[in-house]
């Protein structure tokens, strides 16, 4: 329902009970406020939001109210510019800045600076206030947050996102009255996993990205472009952004279905694998550095010979597809385990057949009753797992309804709720950091874990199943948006389909999700391909002597065995990186290529969304992007990523939508070409060019719209999918944002970018494969993820490694008693000793022995390891 | 007739007026200080640097001949790694010592800046920084930021009370 108010003297048509500022914010108005956020609601703390409200027509006096605890009822007359309610905001923010340091040149935030915004809005500038400022001792919270508590104006955004929002619980609130303190009991490391969030939702310098200010350049010079975030299947929407050629941050870009308004810590930290000294810069031939011309004639010559490609869930769709081009489609392999390519390509099948309908994140939040089967969210899609602590609190949210507490009250949405939680039920092998939002959380093998999904189903169906799973069948049965989440995490095709066949058996209501395992791990699987174990016989059965492996380390991704095999049995490897891995460095012929922040192209998340990432940096002439360099090793004749696409859809046209993942190269603005850099872009003419040095300007990019220089459009101007910053008149941080929304939490305008190229119902589902045999004897492997890891190239970013965690070896107390090994010891998997040593652990399942993956061991297939005694 | 004549008269009363023309570069001109010449990067009266590498002037420069880059000193202060004016594209418009929160750029009345090489025109940090102060005495960014640095813990600052004890029982 709408209603109709008018702000001084506009009338507005709003949702009948949306709190008033939102309705100012989304519809342009400016309104100062600090502690209201898109996502975390009205507290009515800061009282700088105030404006004038009158009753009716007959109100002449009207009475100042908070424009964020205030709904929106119907004929309400709002005054901003009354001059009572601009001179209680200009004096509350005198009050703010009473005790606030006078520290902007040495803050990090300054120049995008909420509270900066403010300040010059309301049109504070002189200090009147003679006293003494109240100081505060800061902690050290880790690498990768900093601390400043003298800036804190007490908003509470902080603990509402750390602690309500994101559940984590070493961060709070201390003291009282103006000595309010917002830090940890004791200086340490911030747990969560989301904490690199608070830099954004902190309107101050208190929080600030740690990694940025090491390699600090200030937002106005800095250079940005929208980016996915490479390091889960999510694909979490970014901005990249880059001074002199380097990356210095990442930050969250706003998508209504996506990510919204936070990344977890691996999206904001991981990406600085491209600055690492990892990246590989110069081509090599069997070991040696040599120069760009010998290396692509040696590349040239074993392509000549015949040569098979492996391909990369974590390159763009468009570089495997080049590779795809240059070799045949017959002789084009996925870079991942046999069984993980089959199941990837499963898992397409079963979103593309429906009935359950593929669910973005912020569908997720919706949903009423959830299992999970396997995956353990938290580390493998981080994001996922913040979303679930949301519809957790979908029944809070309805009882609160309907006792008639509006939606935005987030602390009265709590007492009015009860306490009360949406069923929530986890099927994982360890310990879960979901627990506390769980209302059941079941430890069991991954073959259990399977077993355990089609008992529900059975159930669904009428059949007969232990009592637990009819319990949960009769819940999910009963909801109205029941979903389920699967994915490739344990290597186990059982609990896919055991996931489809409770989708299939709940119908059109229900609500799926499929994790696959990396960014484009569904894109590689569009290209189709068998695995490392498939292209390793191809070679041995002479289809080709040489392979190509493009942006991948195998031996993360595929069984060592058939890893070595592949070198083996091939004359000549030749490998394409930006990163320096074990498969670059034993490759005969290396060649550097672009990271991700350095060229254009797709990545296909686990909604089958095609997002299209854009050039930060400008490339290096020795890096061209992969597919680029492939195109001039044979694969095809592509000057641009539109050629590319425009191939790439005639080829498969089932994958046309790719096109729609952002506009072409073609698309210009107002202004022209879509700008990165800020303007005016400081340094701009402070080397001596004399109008004689090429690089004064700025190249062209063929891949897109954007340009690197000054000139062209931004903010408004810009279509959805090529924001490179919330640029709006008096606004610089990231606050901005509700600007570019179409309402609060809602769609960007224009449309969240991306391409869903999935429809429900495209294909019949064909039955199941049988399942490969689990032979063998010992406990089942389950690899444990981390959040603080990922691939190579999460461990490539400085900041991230140094979050994350010793590689664990774990197996419950009982499994180690009857193994004969204590905490501590060392032990031998199927006869390799482990590097890490055992760690007991009660919470664990039993019957499995769960290690730390891409570390220790490559992902892989579900199978049974023989765990024994170090000898 | 009468124009000719007090055309000549004019300039021939010119013949015995006080001469303004100065024998520039013989005899230098005595510019006030305020004048707007060559840029330079002033320290504090303790003889440190005063640039915090906060960049507004970088910004606030309309031909954007200044650069520079941030970088912290062991003693937790911020200063320019790096710091690059290019004399050959700056207009002497006086805005980035405007801007500067801590003194630390200023102009002089030096415009003696002609070289025959135009690259000789751009001048990096240690052609920039000299040993004192410039035209504004006294000033120290450090003493009135909120920031700690060695030497100046939280609480120390000018207006600054000492910290708050958290876990003090007093209301
Ligand atoms: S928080 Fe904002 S206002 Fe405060 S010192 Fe930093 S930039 Fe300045
Ligand atoms: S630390 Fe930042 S987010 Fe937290 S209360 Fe202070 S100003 Fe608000
Ligand atoms: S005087 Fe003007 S043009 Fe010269 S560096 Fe300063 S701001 Fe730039
Ligand atoms: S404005 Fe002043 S303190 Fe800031 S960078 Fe420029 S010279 Fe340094
Ligand atoms: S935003 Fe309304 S009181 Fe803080």
């Amino acid at each position: 329902m709408s209603v109709r108010i008018e702000i001084d003297g506009r009338i507005i048509e709003a949702k009948a009970g949306d709190d008033l500022l939102s309705v100012c914010l989304s519809h342009g108005i400016d309104v100062p406020y600090f502690c209201w956020h898109g996502a975390l609601g009205s507290l009515g703390a800061c009282r700088q939001c105030a404006v004038r409200v009158y009753s009716g027509p007959d109100d002449a006096t009207g009475k100042i109210v908070m424009s964020c605890m205030t709904p929106a009822t119907d004929g309400l007359r709002v005054s901003v510019a009354d001059p009572e309610a601009s001179n209680f905001r200009a004096r509350v923010i005198e009050w703010l800045m009473v005790n606030h340091p006078h520290d902007c040149p040495v803050c990090e935030e300054a120049g995008s600076c909420h509270l900066q915004d403010m300040t010059v809005a309301t049109g504070h500038n002189e200090r009147r206030y003679r006293f003494d400022k109240r100081t505060h001792r800061n902690q050290d919270l880790g690498p990768l947050l900093t601390h400043e508590m003298n800036r804190c104006i007490a908003c509470y955004r902080c603990t509402r996102f750390y602690r309500d929002y994101a559940g984590g619980r070493d961060l709070d609130a201390f003291g009282a009255h103006d000595n309010v303190y917002f830090g940890r009991a004791e200086d340490g490391v911030l747990e969560s996993p989301f904490a690199g969030n608070l830099a954004e939702v902190c309107p101050t310098g208190v929080f600030n990205d740690k990694g940025w200010s090491h390699d600090y350049a200030r937002k106005w010079d800095m250079r940005a472009a929208p980016s996915i975030c490479p390091h889960c299947a999510v694909g979490c929407n970014l901005f990249v952004s880059e001074r002199d050629g380097r990356v210095r941050r990442v930050q969250n870009r706003y998508h209504g279905a996506l990510n919204g308004y936070f990344l977890c810590d691996r999206g904001r930290f991981g990406p600085l694998h491209v600055v690492s000294p990892q990246r590989f810069t110069a081509p090599q031939i069997a070991g040696a550095v040599v120069s760009e011309h010998d290396a692509v004639v040696a590349a040239r010559a074993a392509i000549e010979q015949g040569a098979i490609g492996i391909g990369s869930p974590r390159a763009s769709l468009e570089a495997n597809y080049a590779l795809r081009k240059l070799v045949g489609a017959e002789r084009f392999f996925a870079g991942v385990s046999d069984a993980e390519a089959k199941l990837v390509r499963r898992i397409v099948e079963i979103l593309r057949a429906g009935p359950g309908q593929i669910a973005t994140l912020s569908e997720i939040e919706a949903c009423d009753a959830v299992l999970v089967l396997g995956e353990d969210l938290t580390n493998v899609a981080p994001r996922i797992a913040l979303s679930l602590r949301q519809t957790a609190r979908g029944a809070e949210r309805a009882l609160a309804t309907q006792k008639g507490v509006a939606h935005w009250l987030d602390q009265a949405v709590r007492t009015a709720g009860e306490g009360r939680r949406s069923p929530i039920v986890l099927a994982t092998p360890a310990p879960d950091a979901l627990d506390d939002v769980a209302s059941l959380s079941l430890r069991l093998d991954p073959l259990s874990i399977a077993a355990f999904g089609d008992a529900v189903a059975t159930a669904l169906a009428g059949g007969d199943a232990p009592n637990k799973a009819v319990n949960i069948a009769n819940v999910l049965a009963a909801s109205e948006r029941p979903l389920i989440i699967a994915g490739a995490s344990l290597g186990a095709a059982q609990i896919v389909e055991a996931a489809a066949a409770i989708v299939a058996a709940l119908g059109t209501k229900a609500r799926i999700v499929l994790i696959a395992p990396e960014a484009n791990s569904l894109g590689l699987a569009l290209l189709g391909g068998d695995g490392v174990e498939a292209a390793a016989a191809a070679l041995e059965a002479d289809v080709a002597r040489n392979v190509i492996v493009l942006e991948n380390e195998l031996f993360e991704r595929a069984p060592r065995g058939a890893v070595d095999r592949l070198f083996a049995a091939a004359t000549t490897v030749v490998a394409l990186d930006a990163l320096t891995t074990e498969i670059s460095a034993r490759a005969d012929v290396a060649l550097p290529v672009a990271a991700f922040s350095e060229s254009a192209g797709t990545f296909v998340n686990y909604e089958g969304r095609a997002q299209r990432f854009f050039a930060a940096v400008q490339p290096q002439e020795y890096a061209p992007a992969s597919w680029r360099r492939l195109a001039a090793l044979g694969a095809g004749d592509w000057a641009t990523l539109d050629a590319i696409i425009k191939d790439l859809i005639a080829d498969q046209p089932e994958l046309v939508g790719v096109v729609g993942a952002a506009p072409d190269a073609s698309c210009s603005c107002a202004h022209g070409k879509i700008a990165r850099a800020p303007r005016p872009l400081s340094a701009h003419t402070a080397d001596d060019r004399a109008g004689r040095d090429p690089a004064a300007t700025p190249k062209p990019d063929p891949d897109s719209p954007l340009s690197f220089g000054m000139e062209g459009a931004r903010g408004a101007d810009v279509p959805a999918a090529l924001l490179t910053g919330y640029e709006t008149h008096g606004l610089h941080s990231a606050n901005a944002v509700t600007r570019f929304e179409e309402e609060i939490g809602g769609p960007l305008r224009g449309g969240d970018p991306g391409a869903r190229l999935f429809k429900q119902g495209d294909a019949a589902l064909s039955p199941a494969a049988p399942f490969a045999p689990i032979d063998g004897h010992g406990p089942l492997l389950v690899p444990l993820d981390d959040v603080f890891s990922g691939s190579e190239t999460g461990r490539a970013s400085a900041l991230l490694a140094a979050r994350a965690p010793a590689p664990r070896l774990l197996l419950h107390p009982d499994d180690a008693a009857a193994l004969g090994l204590a905490e501590c010891a060392s032990v031998m998997l199927d006869g390799v000793a482990c590097a890490a040593p055992l760690t007991l652990e009660p919470k664990l399942a039993r019957g499995v022995v769960a290690v730390s993956v891409g570390k220790l061991l490559p992902r892989g297939p579900l199978r049974r390891v023989v765990v024994e005694a170090a000898r | 007739m009468i124009g000719w004549l007090e055309a000549l008269f004019r300039v021939g009363r010119k013949l015995a007026a006080k001469t303004v023309t100065v024998q520039y570069p013989e005899v230098k001109p005595k510019l006030p200080p305020r004048s707007r010449g060559r840029i330079v990067l002033t320290r504090d009266p303790d003889g440190q640097e005063r640039c915090v590498a906060c960049n507004l002037c970088a910004v606030a420069c309309p031909v954007g001949c200044i650069d520079l880059s941030k970088a912290v000193a062991e003693d937790g202060r911020w200063y320019p790694e790096h710091f690059r004016i290019n004399f050959a594209r700056c207009i002497f418009c006086g805005y980035c010592e405007e801007a500067c929160p801590t003194a630390a750029i200023q102009l002089t009345p030096d415009f003696e800046l002609s070289e025959w090489r135009r690259d000789a025109l751009v001048y990096d940090k240690q052609d920039l920084l000299i040993a004192g102060q410039g035209k504004v005495r006294g000033y120290r960014y450090w003493s009135v930021a909120g920031k700690a640095i060695a030497g100046k813990d939280k609480g120390e600052a000018e207006h600054e009370a000492p910290p708050v004890d958290l876990k003090g029982l007093r209301p």
